[in-house]
């Protein structure tokens, strides 16, 4: 790891990547084939609601992808990642919202239905710009990318590290939760953004077109894979390790550590935001309750289950999980909270080190996986017990 | 100027006084006979002569003549308040106001009513309020007739204020005279007397009133003493509502105390974030509830001490479930805080659930003691309710008492020992472990005995711990961990403020702005206002 390297080699040694990657890339071959060209009557034909469950799976992934980035490897617990999620999602929404054009129920070319019900005349300016989706994809990874870039400044040059960092995170997506769901913000309030029609002129409803946003999910989620994976085996990467297991210890030796923190928060946040975006088509809707703090809290329950440290166990975390919760709360609505109170106890206690870290198995990587916990034990957990 | 108002209104009452006298002595019994007369000119009479007894049951009397309810026996002429039942008709002595039995409709014969007779009834019947011997009637009674201000309920007025006793109610009963009197033609002396009177009582009425004659009023003179008894009420309107904000903010604050003081010892002093707190809070509404429920059905009586004996249970059956969280999971967790957040975020999604599964999710039904309810009106529309400042007094006890525990007791002394340096305390013989319980323990019935406080005034549901969970923590964070003064002086602060904001900005945007201030504030002092120095702040 020491020595230099160029090209793709970062992928290399990485054995659980080159799965994944190759997983991914035969998703991107069979679904089409699966959905578009099995016939409906054949066993083997995927249904269209199953390509948007995966392909919302996926985008889920994306966003536990950059939690792992910053809590795996800087060891920075966001509690607000929700946040940029759903900005990157509000911002694809409201290019969606444009796209309906004179479509909607009220027929304004210009206004959506929400501001022509709230009898407002003109469009605010914060939605110029969105008919054009160029300015709109560049929105979803600017928003979320400014928003953490102006938190990040603030927190980490004041050094507001762990726990602290942790609350006041998620005290910000509870404010824009709030501030969202007010009506006069201009981004529908309690409804949110829904009834879209299409993207690029394709119909959010034709089975073709659900197949390219899975497709798109895909390939995204690949290329991030990729990113935060070239981004922890560069140096900059273990100069983040090394700011979770020992920050005081970093800075003295002559890192400026909070531009460290705020460059992988801030990409981190981006993700989120393409993760959001990528969602938001998927399901038909954005509304702040995205926003909501237990949403951002579950993130990061996939990440610890999956493994936190390993960006392939946070992939595997958040499709198990989700996958575990269309289930339950199908069959028994009622069981869902208690099993996924039940996977943050458990998790935490018995499998520290999540799926990947435990299962021999999954265990393609020791590298990343030198108990973080190590760092900040300060002899308490002996003395826990009987002294 | 007011004396001698008062001296012709009492030289006037003394007139209708005597004049009425010889009415009076007639038996409030005959009086009522009197009402079945047969021609309405007889009638109108009757009811007037009925009113001016200022007798409790002439308003229940003259309430049933007006919902045609007031029959007449035929066999004797006698006069009943009637209900009907069925085909039969309950009857009710209108000299005893007690049910006297029940007659077939053919024996009764109905008093009848016309319009006229009913304009006379409602006029009665609203001076009679105004004579009733309920003060709290009276009272509404007088702020009626201060609405509508019309010249004709002057003599009642009057005659009301004479009897009345009551200084509160005198007080509206002379408000609503001289807003008569300003608003009507009366001479000028008679209108700069009334501005006077209305200056003495600052509400927004009163303000809304003086509005509109400062506009309309023609005499110079009249006009002039209005706008300067307007300008000296909005200025002390003005003051009122800066107190009545700081007793809201107060009154919010203490809330905040009470949600955070829990969590400022499970964070504070031991370091755990305990995410579940806001449930342990919501099992304590709940024990409330239970307790409740247990009163209504086998001690209703004794209803009011429900919430007196919630206390103490609350506080254990919350102190235990925190004691079993420390020793199930948190123990395994010291020294790890982020895991011990994410494990115990599970165990409240665990409890809300729970909760949701045994009491359901609607909210339930949690009830004040008299004690609690209802409010006192200082002065000015400045309206300070019981419940609210029980709860005040209530936090600043529970705060005190926990000072006092941590300072005064031995295991005050021992938690601070284990919280300073865990291995000095073990090697001096403290069970560290037994400590670590227990001030959990400590932190979660606090967690409870809030949980009592909060259900007198929000709703019980299986959310109710999560609308406090991250307040409570931007108190105990803004206030420095650590530290119970912190704690207080962070959770006045934040209710304060934010009811400081909320006319300004409006409720949603008042608590942005301050979840946004204090994230500023961490930034500047990332150990809040009071922080610990020294060694501790590594530990």
């Amino acid at each position: 790891m020491e020595h230099r390297r160029s090209g793709f080699s970062f992928l290399l040694t990485d054995r659980g990547g080159q799965i994944l990657l190759g997983l991914l890339l035969a998703a991107i071959i069979l679904v089409p084939i699966l959905n578009l060209w099995v016939p409906e009557s054949s066993p083997f034909h995927m249904s269209t609601f199953l390509v948007g469950l995966f392909g919302k799976y996926l985008s889920f992934a994306l966003l536990a992808l950059s939690v792992d980035l910053i809590w795996g490897f800087c060891g920075i617990l966001s509690l607000g990642h929700g946040a940029f999620f759903a900005l990157g999602g509000y911002a694809m929404g409201m290019h969606l919202m444009r796209e309906i054009g004179d479509r909607g129920v009220y027929g304004n070319p210009i206004l959506p239905d929400f501001m022509v019900f709230l009898n407002w005349k003109e469009l605010p300016w914060y939605w110029y710009g969105f008919d054009f989706f160029p300015f709109a994809m560049l929105m979803v990874v600017l928003a979320p990318g400014i928003l953490a870039f102006l938190f990040g400044w603030f927190a980490f040059r004041s050094r507001v590290s762990g726990v602290y960092l942790s609350i006041i995170t998620q005290a910000l997506t509870f404010a824009l939760m709030l501030a969202f769901f007010r009506n006069d913000m201009g981004f529908g309030g309690n409804n949110g953004l829904t009834d879209f029609k299409d993207l690029l002129g394709f119909d959010l409803q034709q089975d073709s077109t659900r197949v390219g946003l899975f497709i798109a999910t895909a390939v995204a989620l690949a290329l991030g894979y990729a990113l935060c994976r070239f981004i922890v085996s560069s140096r900059l990467g273990s100069v983040l390790v090394s700011i979770r297991d020992a920050d005081s210890r970093t800075r003295f030796l002559g890192y400026r550590v909070e531009h460290y923190q705020l460059f992988v928060f801030t990409v981190s946040a981006m993700l989120a935001g393409v993760a959001g975006a990528l969602y938001v088509p998927q399901v038909g809707i954005i509304n702040p309750s995205e926003f909501a703090p237990a949403n951002s809290i579950e993130i990061v329950i996939w990440v610890a289950i999956g493994g936190r440290g390993t960006l392939y166990g946070a992939v595997l975390g958040a499709i198990v999980v989700n996958y575990a919760k269309t289930y339950f709360t199908g069959v028994l609505p009622e069981i869902w909270l208690f099993a996924l109170g039940a996977m943050f106890v458990l998790v935490t206690i018995l499998l520290p080190k999540g799926i990947v870290g435990s299962v021999p198995a999954f265990d393609l990587s020791k590298t990343f996986l030198k108990k973080p916990e190590d760092a900040t034990d300060d002899g308490r957990e002996a003395a826990g017990g009987r002294v | 100027m007011k004396t001698i108002s008062t001296f012709v209104g009492s030289l006037l009452l003394l007139l209708t006084l005597t004049l009425s006298g010889p009415v009076a002595a007639q038996g409030f019994d005959e009086l009522v006979t009197d009402l079945s007369a047969k021609s309405f000119n007889a009638k109108i009479k009757a009811v007037e002569k009925v009113a001016e007894t200022g007798d409790d049951r002439a308003a229940a009397v003259l309430r049933a003549m007006l919902e045609g309810r007031l029959f007449e026996r035929k066999e004797d002429g006698k006069v009943f308040i009637t209900t009907r039942e069925g085909r039969a008709y309950v009857l009710t002595d209108p000299l005893t106001l007690k049910e006297v039995g029940q007659v077939k409709s053919s024996t009764l014969k109905k008093i009848k009513v016309n319009n006229r007779l009913r304009g006379v009834l409602n006029g009665a019947l609203g001076s009679l309020t105004l004579l009733s011997k309920d003060p709290v009637k009276r009272a509404s009674a007088a702020e009626a007739v201060f609405k509508n201000r019309s010249a004709d309920d002057i003599p009642a007025l009057e005659k009301a204020m004479e009897r009345e006793t009551d200084a509160g109610v005198k007080a509206k009963m002379e408000m609503a005279l001289a807003a008569i009197q300003l608003t009507a033609d009366s001479p000028e002396e008679i209108k700069i007397a009334a501005v006077d009177v209305l200056t003495g009582h600052p509400t927004p009425e009163v303000r809304a009133l003086l509005g509109g004659v400062v506009q309309s009023e023609q005499v110079e003179s009249v006009a002039k003493a209005a706008a300067e008894a307007l300008s000296d009420i909005e200025r002390r309107l003005a003051f009122f509502n800066a107190i009545g904000n700081v007793f809201q903010g107060l009154s919010l604050g203490s809330v905040l105390l009470l949600a955070a003081v829990g969590l400022a010892i499970t964070f504070g002093v031991m370091g755990v974030i305990n995410m579940a707190h806001g449930e342990l809070v919501m099992l304590g509404a709940y024990t409330t509830f239970m307790v409740q429920e247990v009163f209504r059905a086998y001690f209703p009586g004794a209803f009011d001490w429900s919430v007196i004996v919630a206390i103490p249970l609350a506080f254990g059956v919350s102190g235990l479930f925190g004691i079993a969280i420390e020793r199930g999971v948190i123990r395994y967790l010291y020294g790890r805080p982020l895991e011990t957040l994410l494990a115990t975020w599970g165990l409240s999604l665990i409890l809300q659930q729970l909760v949701r599964s045994l009491f359901g999710p609607t909210n339930r039904d949690v009830g004040s003691p008299s004690w609690m309810s209802g409010s006192v009106e200082v002065t000015g529309g400045l309206v300070l309710t019981y419940n609210r400042m029980w709860i005040i007094f209530f936090s600043l006890l529970v705060l005190g008492l926990l000072l006092l525990v941590i300072r005064k007791t031995a295991f005050g002394l021992q938690m601070r020992a284990v919280t300073q340096n865990r291995q000095m305390a073990g090697s001096m013989g403290i069970r560290t472990g037994y400590v670590d319980a227990l001030t959990f323990g400590l932190g979660a019935g606090i967690a409870g005995v809030a949980g009592v406080a909060l259900s007198q005034i929000d709703n019980v549901s299986p959310n109710l711990g999560q609308a406090y969970i991250i307040d409570s923590f931007m108190v105990v964070v803004f206030g420095g961990v650590g530290n119970l003064w912190g704690t207080l002086v962070g959770a006045f602060s934040l209710g304060i403020i934010n009811k400081f904001l909320e006319p300004f900005a409006g409720t949603v945007l008042a608590k942005i702005l301050v979840l946004i201030a204090i994230i500023l504030f961490i930034q500047k002092r990332p150990r809040g206002l009071f922080a610990l120095k020294g060694r501790a702040v590594e530990a």
